[in-house]
């Protein structure tokens, strides 16, 4: 006879396992909540609609290279090809439509491929190869660091003649309210993926491999294959965020990709996510982008050098990372 | 009980480089029985149940199913014949839960186009599971959490569950409670007699001799590649195992 008692007697087990599973995830918007309170407090320019709608636009690009590096480190891997990967995608994108004059639509479509293209070598590295995720993405972040500036000549590409390009990014798709379509963007992917992580096969393999490779490939699971579709399916974040950072800034910039890998690898790790495989939600991630662009937000407007924020960001990423561990010696 | 060995093994031989682990080893494995394969650390047990759950090719000799000849390239081979096998410790990925540990590699999906995107029917799966662990007397606290909060004896048991869910022929288990309490292995042990009151062979490896005694109905002893020695439960002591697994018996044919 089964017995599910959801109020267990003994110590009230259930309830505590499922607090604990969702810890680091309340922690993470417990801390994105103090951080938002001290910022109002300490400067009258942060709580405004003007302020939090410029939070959400800065979120954009680190939240989608994080959305597709969460399905990565869920399965125990680490990408950090994802940042020149950017750039290099940023790129490809001005020479499909910029150089090649391609249709608007097209040059979106094969700039998101390309950044899966990219992926997909990424997982073809790791998955057949064998070569550690660490070492197979180091060599991808710099071969896409080079191709972008080989590819662009070391010269931006403007898309000054493409007004619909930078419209994906500025504009406003409800008419009268100042709400940026990169935004919408953001819900739509984080919607999309939060559904895919959660309800399909690709995502229970992502957690499961994550969670116990070699039982994942005892039950008949073909590690391999997973593995590349996790990291080819990433790629399609950094194809996205390529097109999203270029249309902000009106270009393709071939240098401007180095750092964000950290930066998107932090969000992940901030909401909850376990580097070492097996644990982690589209939520957490969305929340720990959420506490680095308030974050940079905040000690922007209250004056604090650019050299002390990451000062600041470096120390949260610490703590991050040491719940993560305390919560792993407990379970 | 059926006198024909479901699955037999028939004078396999395996080497790992120049170490000689199976030296034409036989063995059978018989519907609604439980034989326990014992012997000493190296006598070849876990090399002949690789071979026997398609985790390893011998280098010689046959295995028949239902006494047709088969060629287990695969564990997912072998599982497509029914064989299932319970892998001491790496048996379940502790961040999931029960039900998807249950459904690994085998998932149901949503009907339609959606099912088709491989989108998952979660609530079928979480029914048909709480349902599988009723009939096999699994009792889990909550089926929600990650498996990884539960006790070592659940764990076992959600392990040992999971093969014999899927097993239409037979089941083999690599020291199925080690590790485990008093209760817990009541427990697996309960688990394994129902499986095969179900008609299942189980294979049951293990080190502890009261225990086989008192599960098995056949013992199959290895020594050094080979067997030495296969007895009925109800007519042998504790004795003649170890004496079997030592080499002081030999006694090929009492059943």
């Amino acid at each position: 006879m089964v017995t599910t008692r959801e109020k267990s007697g003994v110590a009230g087990r259930p309830v505590g396992a499922v607090v604990k599973g969702r810890l680091q995830q309340l922690l993470a918007f417990a801390s994105l909540i103090v951080i938002f309170a001290f910022f109002s407090v300490a400067s009258p320019f942060f709580f405004t609609y003007g302020n939090f709608t410029a939070i959400l636009f800065s979120t954009v690009v680190i939240g989608t290279l994080a959305i597709g590096t969460t399905f990565v480190i869920i399965t125990g891997g680490i990408d950090l090809s994802i940042g020149t990967g950017m750039a290099l995608c940023a790129v490809m994108s001005g020479v499909f439509i910029v150089n090649l004059d391609l249709p608007l639509a097209v040059g979106l479509v094969a700039t998101v491929l390309f950044g899966g293209l990219m992926g997909l070598v990424n997982g073809i590295n790791i998955a057949l190869l064998k070569i550690p995720p660490f070492i197979a993405t180091l060599a991808m972040m710099l071969v896409a660091e080079g191709l972008a500036l080989v590819v662009s000549g070391s010269a931006p590409i403007y898309f000054s003649e493409e007004p619909a390009y930078t419209k994906i990014s500025t504009g406003n798709l409800i008419p009268g309210v100042d709400f940026p379509n990169a935004v919408i963007v953001l819900i739509v992917v984080a919607v999309i993926a939060g559904v895919l992580l959660t309800k399909t096969v690709l995502g229970r393999y992502t957690y499961s491999i994550g969670s116990n490779e070699e039982a994942t490939a005892l039950s008949g699971i073909d590690v391999r294959k997973w593995k590349i579709a996790v990291y080819a399916f990433a790629g399609l974040f950094i194809g996205l965020a390529g097109i999203m950072i270029s249309a902000r800034l009106g270009s393709a910039q071939p240098a401007t990709g180095m750092g964000y890998e950290l930066q998107a690898i932090a969000a992940v790790v901030i909401g909850g996510t376990s580097l070492s495989g097996g644990k982690g939600s589209i939520v957490g991630t969305l929340i720990g982008a959420l506490i680095i662009s308030t974050l940079n937000n905040g000690l922007q407007i209250m004056s604090i050098p650019q050299e002390w924020q990451n000062v600041i960001l470096g120390c949260v990423i610490l703590v991050a990372v040491y719940t993560d561990i305390l919560r792993k010696k407990e379970a | 009980m059926s006198e024909q060995g479901l699955l037999e093994a028939r004078d396999l031989v395996k080497h790992y480089g120049s170490v000689e682990a199976l030296r034409g080893v036989s063995f059978e494995a018989r519907a609604g029985e439980v034989t326990a394969l014992i012997g000493d650390n190296g006598a070849g047990k876990s090399t002949l149940v690789k071979c026997l759950s398609g985790a390893e090719q011998p280098d010689s000799g046959s295995i028949l199913l239902d006494g047709r000849p088969v060629t287990l390239e695969s564990p997912t081979a072998a599982r497509g014949l029914g064989i299932e096998t319970v892998y001491q410790d790496l048996a379940v990925a502790p961040e999931l839960d029960p039900a998807a540990n249950l459904f690994l590699g085998r998932e149901i999906h949503r009907k339609g186009l959606l099912g088709k995107l491989g989108m998952l029917d979660k609530a079928e799966m979480r029914r048909r599971a709480v349902a599988e662990f009723a009939r096999l007397g699994v009792t889990l606290q909550n089926t929600d959490v990650p498996i990884g909060s539960l006790s070592g004896g659940q764990r076992q048991s959600v392990a040992v569950a999971r093969s014999v869910v899927w097993a239409s022929k037979v089941v083999f288990m690599d020291e199925p409670t080690a590790a485990l309490g008093v209760v817990q292995r009541e427990r697996v042990l309960d688990v394994i007699r129902r499986v095969r009151d179900e008609g299942i062979a189980v294979v049951l490896i293990s080190h502890n001799m009261p225990e086989v005694l008192s599960v098995a109905d056949r013992v199959e002893v290895l020594r050094l590649g080979e067997r030495v020695a296969s007895f009925t439960t109800t007519d042998t002591t504790l004795e003649d195992l170890v004496g079997a697994m030592t080499g002081a018996l030999t006694k090929e044919d009492a059943s």
